[in-house]
């Protein structure tokens, strides 16, 4: 089949197909369903929340409210609280997302390894991804209670300290806490998908590796990483925008407390739009963080456009 | 292939870290879901409870349902409602995100990068923002506290993310497979859907779990748009098990050994698809 | 995915589909967007209406707290036995759902009834929200009904509401710890007798700490402070309505906290307890005096939850050098701005909230009509209670009664946890507290 229309002749460029007419017409058929779904429904309620962001609102009520232009995106930039809850954020997402993946991988090749009994292995990595977050956050601020936490009975029971910590008695610690509890549940997901991107490595690679004398850790370093790069870029991606919205294990298991030491983004976003009625204000935060999330996703993608396989880009 | 001694004693004394870690919040969940509330209060941990009780169980399953302080009955329905939810919204949105997801992979089209960008703007707008004018629409239509609104919720974010997922997996597919098929006389929607989408199964399955994950967790939506156990789901009944003026965490933890059960079977079943999958990936000929 | 790279000119595909798509996308987006933007700059005003009295009403109310789901139900069916032409249907939430569904549900007018916490008449009223009932309220409530209900639904004097959970903080304590220390129970009346009774039970070693509290951040540790503040005789706001919390007994309510923890007195965990951990550490027998609303008496008498059943007794709120007001954690009856049938609304609120339905069911929650409390049969329902509410419920105190309190709210938790976790001196930390609040008090 050839192209036909006003384009040239088709022509490989590092493996770039040159569409024709008809490419333009398959690619909106297959994305008329996905556009209808998506923003069927929330078309209005995006451009609304836009809207209100140019707005002094604060009521959910229609009313008259003051044409503010950008000035609550500004005042965003003006309030130091932002700035802490900023902090919190990018330390959470930095340390979850990078143990999430370290872990993920490191499991993910060991669930790919010969064990024995694979298949039980590999189920057990699915228990913490069934539980759901409310539950998660319930479950380990039970575990890290101070008077009764099964933590703190655990350090007694081993001798390893004679006194009840307070897990999350302190901002900074109450943050790792959480990104804990976190990284114990989400890091299965990371599993999964590493674990699929392992399977489109063929296994002759690692046999001709093997016969070129190269070492475990050297495959592992010079093969398996650069291949897993495109399921690394999507899981960064995906758990940097999850770290951003991060909002209902803080709601259960902190209230953004101790001090508004593990308040996110998200959830300080939850406070001005919803607790205070500061909808402008809010709808504002929640388009800042689209766009902070947005440049983030540029540069994890910037960064490993080396390790993307030639194919249509 | 053969591994030394040291090499495979490593990797399963490995396993077995890995299993500790995971199963012992797990393990403190269950004998919590069957400690009695005394044992749960008391001054100091009770590794194995005094009285083990399952009445907290039959509690959801023999009570009957309707009105009233019924929390585990009515945690029933919506175990019923999660699932319906969440299965609905995978499939539709991972049925259209495929299909999406191929044409940001692999076609080149007008505006390609701003409706990607577009797309993945509503998954990464934070909920918060779009629960006022949500609820609004949702009344509109007469579709608060329904399953249907719901699913159309979750599939407006859901769907993003099974596109993004599915396109880059689409990448790591060699790029000559469509125009092999095509050569032998297949359509584009044939290449797609007899070469391209059997490759792509354990994509595919992962983006499903995750996307179905997404849906069975959700809370705040839930939280808002849902009153009755018409369309209350998982999160929403356990954060009712806990309030201001009651909470066991027996009761959470019952809740969350349940809820935890479907999406464990669901694993199961299609877990050895997603390791299935290609062996080699050489395109021949 | 290589995003950087633009399609060159020669990949563009000709006009036809690509450039409907456009035209089509745009037209819509147009549109949406001058949707979007109606009710933003114009428009709107409430649509509510007093309607017939009759038809179908939905009341938005709380689960598993106050009134349970039965009782509630119970007195709904009646309601409608005795008003054949009014249906009313029922949304139950919990607690922490409450103001965030009231708000979500308020465009669509969803409810026209919602229930109403103390320290939201000020942010729903005057965001119209709630209908203004001042003139529904008969002259004679205002005699018959106790002060702090009375005050309960009040926003500068308006009316937005009917109490009908009437509730503040008791000390309950351990009658066989203080045995154990020789403590007599007369010793709690005043704050410092609490703190010597609280020496005496760790000295003797019958609890490591004998204090437990809400302190976690959120509105429970406002309570607590409020309680505490009253107590001191320090004010939240002066009367020109600026920060006066940072003065006088507002500091001194706060060294107090900070020392108790400091001299090992209150428990550590209490900066991130609520009050159900506080109940549970209770009635674990591990803290042997405690703050809590009037429901944990029940509970930790009841030796299905509680290892200290039958021990635990009531007292009013001690007092300190400027009173003894208990926190008033109320709530009330509101009548959505919205709500097209008002009348029939109204009908409802007032018979909930009216003497002989909360005689009925006292036991889940005390009535807010003062001659209740003479009542015999009220009395019998709970008497250890009832006679410290009598007394309590008189003299409560408020929490800053502002349109943007949950704001300035989130400013003093933040800094009182500071200073309880000792990141802050206590006069420190609430004059940070009051600089946030002054510019937010004078919106």
């Amino acid at each position: 089949m050839s192209a036909t229309g006003v384009t040239t002749t088709p022509r490989k460029k590092r493996g770039r197909r040159v569409g024709g007419k008809g490419e333009a017409r398959f690619a909106f058929l297959l994305l008329l369903p996905a556009a209808l779904v998506v923003f069927g429904v929330v078309l209005y309620p995006v451009a609304r929340t836009f809207v209100i962001s140019l707005f002094a609102v604060d009521s959910p009520l229609p009313g008259s409210y003051p044409f503010v232009g950008l000035s609550n995106y500004t005042r965003v930039f003006r309030d130091p609280a932002f700035y802490s809850v900023l902090g919190h954020t990018m330390y959470f997402t930095l340390v979850s997302t990078g143990a999430e993946l370290a872990l993920g991988i490191a499991v993910a090749l060991l669930l790919n390894a010969p064990l024995r009994a694979r298949w039980f292995w590999r189920s057990l990595v699915v228990l913490p991804w069934a539980l759901p977050t409310i539950v998660n956050g319930a479950l380990w601020r039970w575990i890290y209670n101070g008077q009764y936490g099964a933590l703190n009975g655990l350090l007694d029971a081993l001798h390893l300290s004679s006194s009840p910590i307070q897990w999350l008695g302190s901002p900074f610690l109450a943050l790792n806490m959480v990104i804990v509890a976190d990284v114990w549940k989400n890091t299965s997901i990371v599993v999964f998908f590493i674990l699929a991107g392992l399977q489109t490595i063929p296994a002759d690679l690692y046999e001709q590796a093997r016969i070129d004398g190269a070492s475990a850790w050297a495959a592992f370093w010079r093969l398996t990483l650069p291949l897993l790069a495109p399921s690394i870029a999507v899981v960064l991606v995906l758990r940097t925008i999850e770290a951003f919205k991060v909002f209902d294990i803080i709601y259960v298991m902190t209230g953004g407390g101790p001090a508004s030491g593990t308040q996110t983004v998200a959830f300080y976003t939850y406070l001005q739009a919803f607790s205070n009625q500061l909808f402008g204000y809010g709808a504002a935060l929640a388009y800042l963080i689209v766009l902070a999330v947005f440049a983030l996703a540029m540069v994890y993608l910037r960064m490993l456009r080396q390790g993307q396989m030639a194919g249509v880009e | 292939m053969k591994h030394s001694r040291k090499y495979m004693i490593a990797i399963h004394v490995a396993a077995v870290v890995m299993a500790v870690v995971i199963l012992l919040p797990f393990a403190w969940l269950i004998i919590s879901s069957i400690s009695p509330a005394t044992d749960l209060v008391s001054s100091h941990v009770h590794w194995w409870p005094t009285h083990p009780t399952l009445s907290r169980y039959k509690a959801v399953f023999s009570s009957s349902v309707g009105g009233g302080d019924n929390v585990a009955a009515n945690f029933r329905l919506a175990m019923v409602n999660s699932l319906i939810v969440a299965g609905a919204t995978t499939a539709i949105s991972l049925a259209v995100g495929a299909l999406g997801g191929y044409s940001f992979a692999r076609l080149r089209f007008r505006m390609r990068r701003t409706s990607l960008f577009t797309f993945l703007a509503v998954y990464m707008l934070p909920p918060i923002a779009l629960v006022i004018p949500l609820y609004l629409a949702l009344a509109n239509l007469h579709l608060l506290d329904s399953k249907i609104g719901l699913i159309l919720t979750y599939c407006s974010i859901v769907t993003p993310f099974c596109i993004w997922t599915m396109s880059n997996y689409y990448l790591s597919l060699p790029a000559d497979l469509e125009e092999a098929a095509r050569v032998d006389g297949c359509s584009r929607l044939g290449a797609l859907v007899r070469v391209i989408l059997p490759l792509a199964a354990p994509g595919l399955l992962t983006t499903a779990m995750f996307g179905f994950l997404l849906a069975w967790d959700e809370f705040l939506f839930a939280l808002i748009f849902t009153s009755t156990s018409n369309a209350k789901t998982i999160p929403v009944a356990i954060a009712e098990f806990t309030g201001k003026y009651s909470s066991d965490f027996g009761l959470i933890a019952a809740g969350g050994v349940l809820a935890a059960i479907p999406p464990v079977i669901l694993a199961l079943l299609f877990q050895r698809f997603i390791v299935g999958g290609l062996t080699s990936g050489a395109v021949k000929g | 995915m290589d995003l950087n790279e633009m399609p060159q000119q020669s990949e563009l595909v000709g006009t036809g589909p690509t450039r409907r798509v456009v035209l089509t996308v745009g037209g819509g987006l147009t549109l949406t967007a001058f949707l979007a933007a109606c009710g933003v700059s114009g428009g709107g005003g409430t649509t509510g209406g007093a309607g017939s009295g009759k038809g179908t009403i939905r009341a938005l109310v709380m689960k598993q707290a106050g009134y349970s789901e039965d009782d509630i139900r119970k007195m709904t069916s009646s309601f409608q036995a005795a008003n054949p032409d009014i249906k009313v249907t029922l949304d139950f939430v919990a607690y922490e759902a409450l103001h965030d569904k009231t708000v979500a549900a308020a465009p669509a007018g969803t409810y026209d009834v919602v229930l109403i916490d103390v320290i939201w008449p000020a942010e729903f009223g005057t965001k119209k929200i709630i209908a203004d009932v001042s003139s529904k309220w008969p002259a004679s409530w205002k005699e018959q009904m106790l002060a702090g209900a009375v005050a309960t639904p009040q926003y500068k004097s308006t009316f937005y509401g009917v109490p009908w959970i009437l509730d503040t903080k008791y000390l309950f304590f351990n009658a066989a710890h203080l045995a154990k220390a020789k403590v007599d129970a007369s010793q709690l009346d005043t704050w410092d007798g609490v703190l010597k009774a609280a020496r005496a039970l760790k000295g003797n070693g019958v609890t490591k700490y004998p204090l437990i509290w809400s302190w976690q951040q959120a509105e429970a540790l406002m309570c607590d402070y409020a309680t505490l503040l009253g107590a001191f005789g320090g004010t939240f706001l002066d009367d020109s309505g600026k920060p006066a919390f940072q003065k006088g007994g507002g500091v001194q309510a706060l060294e107090f906290m900070h020392q108790s923890i400091t001299d090992g007195l209150t428990n550590p965990t209490s900066t991130q307890s609520l009050e159900e951990d506080v109940r549970r550490v209770f009635s674990a027998g591990q803290a042997s005096m405690a703050m809590n609303w009037t429901y944990m008496f029940g509970m930790a008498n009841d030796p299905k939850q509680s290892q200290i059943a039958g021990q635990v007794e009531v007292l009013q709120t001690p007092s300190g050098p400027g009173g003894r007001p208990g926190v008033n954690g109320s709530m009330a009856l509101a009548l959505s701005a919205e709500s097209k049938n008002q009348n029939a609304a109204w009908k409802y609120i007032t018979y909930l909230t009216s003497q002989p339905v909360q005689n009925k069911f006292a036991l889940s929650s005390l009535p807010v009509w003062k001659s209740s409390y003479d009542d015999p049969a009220v009395v019998k329902t709970n008497p250890a209670v009832v006679k410290q509410a009598k007394k309590q419920l008189a003299d409560l105190i408020l929490r800053p009664q502002v349109k943007n309190y949950n704001a300035i709210s989130q400013v003093l938790q933040t800094e009182i946890q500071n200073a309880l976790l000792g990141k802050k001196p206590a006069q420190q930390a609430l004059n940070d507290a009051a600089d946030k609040a002054a510019p937010l008090l004078a919106t």
